[in-house]
């Protein structure tokens, strides 16, 4: 079994390594990039705590192999924050206390990172209905769905605000 | 639950493609978005000796009408297919069946070759290709053969497509605009299998009688299930509630649904029952509001 | 509380910001020099004889570096129990590999040790075990039979013990009774499921002879008890340290057979090994729970008033007794009674040895079952009367006069006393704030349109801040930073965030800047663990304690100094000072100022550093009303939970959020066993449920979107000095009674007899054919 070396870009910076084609996107992400901030929890694809953001696209790391990745543009959990600063996502979830143990978090984070954008506004429904292709075990999902509305609102309060400056 | 070993291909274009499934033939399997195959591995239920990635092969992923048809390449992810505005406007009853399938996350990687070549007889998709009478473009080698969706689901997971082929495109013929249909479904949770699920298109002539019927249940038998009589006895009816249910009732009797731990026979008979007389009911509306719009 | 300025604030965690940005360290995000990968072989046969295990094909696979099976480990004891020790349970102990039967599908045969986990699982494939089949044990019922096979042969027979609580007469009283009603009650077998497996990582340094374990959890100390045992070592030579854990839920951080394997062979290949248990393992390997077959009579009189209640069950062990395995069907027969009167009970439980995945708590063991039982019994008293559910509860709560309330049923020795509440008061503000006389309404509404609609009822107390005892230490470093070192363990619940507001209230320091320790024993030498919803009650309590003690040797120590009464100083912000003046000292100058040596108040030891223990005399007993509100799909079977009220009396809220956040997740939970997940074996005893596919964890689209939380603080705890009471389990424990009685309501005008969870699509299709073959 030949090892293929991987060059990509994750977290807008250009990485490499090389890996057996087996081996699964989570683990060659966790264990090759010291990237341990997306956590494998099924390695099924079923929970979701492995998502990351894979050329736009919110996928299961545990469902592709590093191979395929090749060329590919992967953003995880570490490239929210803007150093001190909490990603708005982040900041409403530690608001509004939606996450406990923290393991499901950062698969959640990425997936309504990328649900946002795609429905800036979305209805509760909406959300519930996004979120449940990620299982958390600790929160009933409550305030998760909280957090997500406020992000939505805070991020639409930005945009509006850059809106009027630019129409200045 | 690691992936056992396995060679990797990565072919570029659909000839190297069917290529290397003429070389490997039972020994490979096709990596498309991989949301059902890589769980299999990774639990090692499947072993196959080469994996043939066909994510990178030119000319897979495409959304278009061809001569009253949509067409679709089969490496078309879900996702795009469910943000697709020509599959609503040509096909709501595909765009309606969308959501159904898994999560967005599964669909921003999941294809709808994947989907209708693994054959799940729980999974949306088949259903609903088969309702829509779509035809799957199969290459190989020897050459290319267009299959009916009727003729391409064998059995319990099991398709027509031969070792070498390549389920290289999706074809359906667009259905006339005053077509009602109806996707309904129960599972355990949102985003589940399939316990019972229906796919209806219904088309009414100018004295409101039911000129065209199709019914197709998902989930209660290895393939997806149509049955012509019950559409037959649907023809030239008013497709009243009544009408429904007696139709619902007959489409019930012929099933033999298989029992799992998430639900009985008989339980599946009843609620491909129940679902049949919903979705009848709701595509002779929309059918009905379509005619009514057209007037 | 008032008067306070931490304690009862939604102080957002502290624990957050790591686990936020990627920056937590779960045990699978520690990685060493030299690490290698283990992998166990599982028994795929519920009930066999060993003939032989032969590993040579995986032992020439490059790559592998051992394989290790019973005969390697030489003698070693089988897992003791951690909690309520028996003598005759000793005999269904489990050893870390079998070495002559296996008992259950999942259990370890032999430990695989490769250059990482791809290849340590190709090893798994090419160990060759030669296994004679015997005959399983799958049924929890027939298990007790004579025909049954022996699990364990010194007991004679599978029932590992017979639990009796007895109160009163309860069969002269039932004899006795007007009305007698009995019914057969099954809970099914499910638990906890964390979202991160298990797992361990030991590295073992010759020189110091230390062995290191990442990723302990719940219960690091007792665990370095028993390894130390197992190893024949002493306690000083086994390091726990436990990183962020992703969920505990009962079930994780008890002494697993992994638990003794993994620094096994760590110290046997002078390596370091991790274990990262996969989700397919975990579904057999942790530890299961709950499932109970209950056969109840209740006698009535004519008002609804019990007169007595005999509820005699089988409990599922499963294949052996785990280290807090006796728990559950100890609870509960213990809590059956819940918040009403019964002077006349009685409660048997025969714990069964099935050959299936060994048992252990699961949050809220013992009650969750004891609610179904106690709960659905009361709707029948209900309807046979033709009585509103909520009048039938309200004629047989303990009355607050009858605090602190004997049961008269026993749970680990001791007996059961209910420390103080007003139940009546909290079910009546439940029933006001879910609008119960207008759901009614709108239920004859929905029933007249042909429509389902049910509302089900459902109070318990729970038993919180469970012993034995606790530690906490407090000490201001010489840079005048405040450390707390506690004894218990964060699984998740923002245990961090909950201890510093308690010592910020104390020493006037924002919880921010206080640093808290947790989970590494060689930091903080004994500790008990986050178990039976302790963790504030009791190493809050202990901290409340240290923390004041430092408190006040602060004061004694700047009055000193600054030579002004210690009365008139106050904390501030990391001083001491004296108010209206500028006389003051940080922390930092009263640290050294408390170094050996330095000028002190007569009598006063060096050092801002004090210890404290919290000793558990009596557990405290919050309580709490449950309401759900659920429409029903007749003809599909399909329930959905519309609305759902919890109130819950906690004594007194530390963080009013958290306690909030800790009973919606147990919410989730009991939703998840009143609807959706099973671990269902075949007649064989195989797991049918061995992944996420088939096991069904609720998702947000299960949850209600209306869900509400009264949290009452009128009944704090008279046994610690904050009156604190635990929140952990009080939003599951009621949640399969409460939808269960919707459910049942709902269906009523069919006459359908809800009698087991999960109330699957297909079980109510089922339930509802059955009425209608019956009726």
């Amino acid at each position: 079994m030949t090892q293929r070396h991987i060059r990509l870009n994750v977290n807008g910076q250009p990485r490499e390594g090389d890996a057996s084609p087996r081996k699964l996107l989570v683990d060659f992400l966790r264990e090759d990039l010291g990237l341990t901030g997306t956590h494998a929890g099924c390695e099924h694809g079923v929970c979701g705590a492995c998502t990351v953001v894979f050329d736009g696209e919110a996928v299961r790391s545990c469902l592709l192999f590093a191979v395929q990745a090749e060329g590919a543009a992967i953003s995880t959990v570490e490239s929210l924050a803007d150093g001190e600063t909490l990603h708005v996502l982040q900041q409403s979830f530690h608001e509004c206390h939606a996450l406990q143990c923290g393991f499901c978090t950062p698969g959640i984070l990425m997936s309504m990172s990328v649900f946002l954008s795609e429905c800036p506004a979305p209805t509760e429904q909406q959300v519930r209905e996004a979120l449940s292709g990620t299982l958390c075990r600790c929160t009933g999902y409550q305030n998760i769905v909280r957090a997500v509305q406020l992000a939505a609102t805070r991020l639409a309060a930005t945009r509006l605000a850059a809106t009027r400056l630019a129409a200045k | 639950m690691k992936p056992p070993a396995f060679e990797y291909r990565d072919p570029r274009t659909r000839e190297e493609a069917i290529a290397l499934l003429a070389e490997h033939g039972e020994a490979a399997k096709i990596l498309a978005g991989g949301q059902s195959l890589v769980p299999m591995l990774n639990l090692r239920l499947l072993r196959p000796e080469y994996l043939v990635d066909i994510n990178r092969v030119a000319g897979l992923s495409f959304i278009e009408v061809k001569g009253g048809e949509l067409a679709i390449g089969a490496c078309t992810r879900q996702r795009a297919i469910e943000r697709s505005e020509l599959v609503r406007r040509t096909c709501p009853l595909l765009h309606e069946a969308m959501p159904f399938i898994a999560h967005f996350q599964i669909r921003s990687r999941g294809t709808i070759g994947g989907s209708l070549s693994h054959a799940d007889p729980a999974a949306e998709l088949p259903t609903v290709v088969t309702a829509l009478g779509g035809r799957f473009v199969l290459r190989s080698v020897r050459g290319e053969r267009v299959v009916s969706a009727a003729d391409f689901y064998t059995g319990f997971l099991s398709t027509a497509l031969r070792p070498d082929e390549l389920l290289t495109e999706i074809r359906v013929p667009i259905p006339p605009v005053q077509t009602g249909c109806a996707f309904m479904e129960v599972s355990r949770r949102h985003g589940d299998f399939a316990l019972a699920a229906v796919a209806v298109l219904v088309r009414f002539d100018q004295d409101g009688r039911c000129a065209f019927v199709r019914l197709v249940v998902a989930g209660v038998h290895g393939v997806p299930f149509r049955s012509a009589d019950t559409e037959a006895s649907l023809i030239g009816t008013k497709l009243l509630p009544e009408d429904a249910e007696n139709a619902s009732r007959l489409m019930a009797a012929e099933l033999e649904p298989i029992s799992d731990l998430h639900a009985s026979a008989d339980y599946r008979r009843q609620a491909a029952r129940v679902l049949a007389r919903r979705a009848l009911e709701c595509a002779a509306l929309r059918a009905r509001s379509h005619a009514e719009a057209g007037t | 509380m008032k008067g306070h300025r931490f304690i009862g604030t939604n102080q957002p965690r502290l624990e957050d910001r790591r686990l936020l940005t990627g920056a937590g360290k779960f045990v699978g995000d520690v990685r060493l020099p030299g690490m290698v990968s283990a992998a166990l072989l599982r028994s795929q046969e519920a009930h066999a004889r060993i003939r032989a295990i032969d590993a040579s094909g995986a032992l020439a696979l490059p790559g592998v570096l051992a394989v290790f099976t019973a005969q390697d480990l030489g003698e070693v004891g089988g897992i003791p129990m951690r909690l309520a020790p028996r003598e005759a349970l000793q005999k269904c102990f489990q050893k870390p590999l079998a070495s002559d039967r296996v008992r259950y599908v999942g259990e370890p045969l032999a430990l695989v040790v490769a250059v990482d986990r791809y290849v340590a699982e190709d090893a798994l494939e090419l160990i060759d075990v030669s296994l004679e089949s015997l005959p399983p044990v799958a049924d929890v019922e027939l298990g007790r039979g004579r025909d049954a096979a022996v699990l364990h042969a010194s007991l004679g027979g599978n029932v590992a013990e017979h639990i009796v609580m007895r109160v009163g007469d309860p069969e002269g009283a039932l004899a006795r009774s007007a009305i007698r009603l009995s019914e057969r009650f099954r809970i099914q077998r499910h638990t906890g499921i964390p979202m991160e497996t298990r797992g361990l990582l030991a590295s073992y340094d010759r020189g110091t002879d230390i062995v290191t374990i990442w990723g302990a959890a719940k219960v690091p100390h007792f665990n370095r008890q028993i390894l130390a045992d197992l190893l024949g070592r002493a306690e000083s030579t086994v390091h726990m340290i436990e990183t962020d854990v992703g969920g505990g839920f009962g079930v994780r951080g008890e002494f697993y057979p992994e638990d003794f394997l993994v620094p096994w062979a760590a110290i046997a290949l002078g390596r370091p090994v991790q274990w990262i248990e996969d989700r397919r393992e975990h579904m057999s390997a942790a530890n299961h729970s709950r499932e109970q077959v209950h056969h109840v009579e209740v006698g009535v009189r004519h008002d609804g008033t019990i007169e007595a209640m005999v509820t005699r069950a089988a409990h599922d062990m499963g294949a052996y007794i785990r280290t807090n395995g006796f728990v559950v069907p100890e609870r509960a027969a213990a809590f059956v009674p819940g918040p009403y009167r019964m002077r006349n009970f009685l409660s048997e439980v025969d714990c069964v040895m099935t050959t299936k995945t060994p048992t252990g708590s699961y949050r809220g063991p013992g009650r969750f079952e004891a609610a179904f039982v106690r709960e659905r019994t009361i709707d029948l008293i209900a309807r046979e009367l033709r009585l509103d559910p909520a009048e039938v509860r309200r004629r047989n709560f303990v009355q607050p006069a009858e605090m602190p309330y004997n049961v008269g049923t026993k749970a680990f020795g001791h007996d059961v006393i209910y420390d103080s509440g007003d139940y009546p008061r909290l079910f009546e503000q439940a029933l006001e704030r879910v609008g119960y006389e207008a759901l009614r309404a709108e239920q004859a509404t929905a029933r007249a349109q042909g429509r389902f609609m049910g509302i089900g009822l459902a109070t318990f107390v729970e038993k919180t801040g469970v012993g034995p005892w606790e530690t906490a230490r407090v000490r201001i470093d010489g840079s005048g930073f405040v450390t707390v070192y506690s004894g218990v363990t964060s699984v998740g619940q923002g245990m961090e965030t909950v201890l510093a507001q308690i010592c910020a209230e104390q020493l006037g320091v924002a919880p921010e800047k206080i640093i808290v320790r947790h989970g590494d024993t060689a930091v903080i030498p004994l500790g008990a663990g986050a178990y039976g919803s302790r963790g504030t009650v009791t190493g809050g309590s202990a901290l409340w304690d240290a923390a004041g003690q430092v408190r006040d040797k602060l004061l004694q120590l700047a009055a000193h100094r600054l030579e002004v009464s210690a009365d008139e100083l106050e904390l501030r912000e990391g001083t001491v000072m004296l108010p209206g003046t500028d006389l003051s000292m940080t922390f930092r100058e009263l640290a050294r100022a408390a170094l050996p040596g330095q000028p002190m108040p007569p009598g006063m030891e060096p050092g801002l550093d004090i210890s404290a223990y919290y000793v558990v005399k009596e557990t405290t007993c919050p309580y709490g009303v449950h309401v759900a509100v659920v429409d029903v799909d007749a003809e599909l079977g399909v329930a959905r939970v519309r609305k759902y009220l919890m109130a819950y009396d906690i004594g007194v809220a530390v963080n009013p959020m958290l306690v909030e956040g800790q009973l919606v997740g147990g919410f989730a939970q009991g939703l998840g066993g009143a609807l959706l997940e099973e671990l269902v074996y075949s007649d064989e005893a195989q797991l049918l449920t061995g992944s996420f596919m088939d096991y069904l964890l609720p998702t947000s689209m299960e949850m209600p979107s209306q869900i509400d939380v009264v949290l009452t603080q009128d009944a704090p705890s008279p046994h610690n000095a904050l009156g604190l009471k635990g929140a952990g389990e009080g939003g599951t424990v009621a949640v399969g009674a409460a939808i269960a009685n919707a459910v049942a309501d709902a269906l009523a005008p069919l006459g359908i007899r809800v009698t087991a969870l999960p109330l699957s699509p297909n079980a109510i299709f089922e339930l509802i054919r059955a009425a209608r073959k019956a009726g």
